[in-house]
């Protein structure tokens, strides 16, 4: 995935997308105030300057499903592992809730359900069919909207053709109005996503760990 | 004739060592009505806790651990007091360990028992633990410490019981009561010479086997915090550092509770001053340790001087964690030192005050270490500060009191002190000692007259 900040206007449709799309627990202004939210794709904010002069910079952060992904390898139960498309998977029914890979996630973007989810009851018929409910006690996170991949997946199998860029994006992506967000295969030439991340605006969070993310942002200009 | 009237008639050391087995004073009966209300209480919380999942706590997202994580290396730390310090002390053929090396030993099987259950609290989902080993996965340190704990809680079961034989099978013969008990814990010993030879054998193999896997233990559970990527966890010392603690803790505890146990059982003849006066220099020793590698940890985090790691090493020095560090310090390092470098003050106060400060500051050191860095994540970003809940705070004291509960009953079922170690002591070692002492002095030389 690719974010480019300086189309990026924090809007927050990706937030609100993902959320619908992946039926995330509504914690309410409580849970706001103990820090104990779930969400698994946040646009962080941040004011630059003096009023007058001001202006606001927007990142999004999410899942940045690392390459070396540093909260699989202390995950004892493999609950949090890489999957062969080399997406960050999350198995709910197998987690522990020890939190382990929540505190060695350098980007900390994994959500734990401290309670048992809650939804108001308006939005209960809402609830997407295709996105297992969390339990309290485990953690989740952002999985690309692994379910959608799966469908794209078998769609492609039916027509009998490969996979193409844009059979499947996430939520966010599609959500985005400014289209800030490009999806794709960073290894596939064929994928504007794979050129993108060789602009020389493009960066990702804490390069120096080596966690070598698959999220990279191209750095604003203006 | 009743259990106390059999005891009545025996030689002084059994019948000392063996009394507060039969005889149960009132004050006994309101410490452990007391302890046993408050781990009730912290039962009663961990209920609600479950019912309700973690939200009961005051964890927040970027604070993942908190209390109960603190817990666990702290008691964890305590363990090391009995079987690494008995095993040492054998190894090294002190003969002034014989009546401290049982009350050590119950500290370590009892308190890992209580350690042990602290991360179990604090899962998300107690209910799936066996998970870890179902699925386990052998890339992450949880798993490793989840072996480690349970050998050492083998082996320093094993080692406690072993060299407790000979004891049992004394009480059994006398018929004390509960006599199922005794007679099938002794294992049918009767301290023929082929018996007794097997049970040393055990022991100084296992004395030998135990202080690897006491070293391992506290080193994974450093390793727990050192393999990630967090600012002031990943560090190289982290293993070594936690054993240091775990050791300097042990002993601590040891002392306080050879302090009370010696003044509510009369054992001022078996925990003599030059006990305490002993394990006040290892105080001193690992007082001198423990400076030198928290020093050591704190000045490369500042030498090197990266951002994400400053916070936190701010946070620490001067900012909102001033307190808990210097403290810490005070109660690890000053405190213990000025009193244990003086021998006016190495005698049973001066001891048992030391030791109250330094397990004071091991359990400010691991929430020194888990707090300020998870309250400074890599990515800045806005923290609401943890406070534990009642409910943490109720599991806390539960622990504490259910730990001190069970350490006074295995008072009540077990001599505390050595029987057999003590008589044997009387008998042998004078001898060895000065055998051993004379084999150290160079031979005398006979001039060559030719
Ligand atoms: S961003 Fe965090 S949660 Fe996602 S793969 Fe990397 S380490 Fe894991
Ligand atoms: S909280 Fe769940 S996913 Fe995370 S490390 Fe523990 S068991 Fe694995």
């Amino acid at each position: 995935m690719v974010i480019d900040l300086d189309r990026c206007n924090g809007c927050q449709a990706c937030e609100v997308a993902c959320r619908t799309e992946n039926n995330i627990a509504v914690g309410g202004p409580e849970r706001a105030r103990e820090d104990r939210t779930i969400s698994w794709i946040q646009v962080r904010s941040e004011v630059e300057g003096e009023w007058p002069d001001v202006r606001s910079r927007f990142i999004p952060v999410l899942c940045m499903h690392c390459d070396r992904p540093p909260c699989v390898t202390v995950c004892p139960t493999h609950a949090t592992q890489k999957s062969a498309d080399g997406l960050i998977g999350q198995i709910y029914p197998r987690c522990i809730g020890c939190r382990y890979c929540a505190n060695a996630c350098p980007y900390t973007i994994k959500s734990f359900n401290w309670f048992a989810p809650e939804y108001p009851p308006e939005t209960l018929d809402g609830l997407n069919p295709d996105v297992s409910i969390r339990p309290a006690g485990v953690i989740e996170k952002c999985t690309f909207c692994y379910h959608r991949l799966q469908k794209a997946k078998d769609q492609a199998r039916a027509e009998g053709r490969p996979l193409r860029e844009g059979d499947y994006v996430p939520a966010c992506v599609e959500s985005c109005p400014t289209e800030a967000m490009v999806f794709g295969d960073l290894d596939d030439p064929q994928h504007r996503v794979h050129h993108l991340a060789r602009d020389p605006k493009a960066f990702r969070l804490l390069e120096g760990l080596s966690t070598e993310p698959k999220v990279f942002y191209l750095a604003e200009e203006k | 004739m009743s259990d106390l009237e059999k005891i009545e008639g025996l030689p002084a050391d059994q019948r000392i060592l063996l009394r507060p087995l039969v005889r149960t004073t009132r004050v006994f009966w309101f410490w452990a009505g007391l302890m046993a209300a408050i781990a009730l209480w912290g039962l009663f919380a961990y209920s609600l806790q479950l019912r309700w999942g973690l939200g009961m706590t005051g964890l927040n997202v970027p604070e993942y651990w908190g209390i109960y994580i603190i817990c666990f290396v702290f008691f964890i730390g305590i363990s090391h007091a009995g079987t690494l310090i008995s095993a040492i002390l054998r190894i090294s053929k002190a003969e002034w360990r014989r009546s401290i090396t049982r009350s050590a030993e119950f500290i370590t099987v009892l308190v890992i028992g209580f350690g042990a259950i602290q991360p179990i609290i604090d899962l998300g989902r107690p209910d799936r633990v066996l998970n870890v080993i179902l699925y386990g996965s052998v890339t992450s340190p949880l798993l490793w410490d989840v072996c480690s704990i349970c050998l050492y809680l083998t082996a320093s079961s094993i080692y406690l019981y072993i060299p407790m034989i000979p004891d049992l099978a004394l009480i059994r013969d006398l018929g004390i009561r509960p006599r199922w008990l005794y007679w099938f814990l002794a294992l049918g010993y009767e301290g023929k010479p082929h018996q007794k030879e097997v049970l040393e054998k055990i022991i100084s193999v296992l004395a030998v086997a135990v202080i690897p896997i006491a070293v391992s233990v506290h080193t994974i559970i450093g390793w727990i915090f050192a393999l990630t990527l967090r600012p002031m966890w990943h560090s190289t010392i982290f293993g070594p550092y936690f054993v240091v603690g775990a050791i300097y803790s042990g002993i601590a505890a040891l002392i306080l509770a050879m302090a009370v146990l010696r003044r509510v059982y009369g054992l001022g003849n078996y925990f003599k001053d030059i006990h305490f006066n002993n394990m006040g220099l290892m105080l001193l020793l690992m007082s001198c340790l423990w400076f030198y590698f928290t020093f050591a940890e704190h000045l490369t985090a500042w030498y090197g001087g990266e951002e994400a790691e400053m916070a936190t090493l701010w946070s620490k020095l001067t900012g909102e964690y001033a307190f808990p560090f210097w403290l810490m310090v005070a109660s690890c390092f000053f405190i213990p030192f000025v009193l244990m470098c003086r021998q006016a003050t190495r005698g049973v106060w001066g001891t048992s005050i030391a030791s109250f400060f330094v397990v004071l500051g091991m359990w400010l050191e691991r929430f020194n270490i888990v707090v300020p860095t998870s309250q400074n994540p890599r990515l800045p970003r806005e923290v609401v500060h943890y406070v534990p809940s009642w409910v943490e705070l109720s599991i806390m004291a539960g622990t504490f009191a259910g730990f001190i509960l069970v350490y006074m009953l295995a008072t009540k079922f077990f001599p505390i002190i050595s029987i057999w170690e003590i008589e044997e002591g009387r008998e042998l070692s004078v001898k060895e000692v000065s055998e051993r002492v004379a084999s150290y002095l160079p031979d005398a030389i006979e001039e060559a007259t030719a």
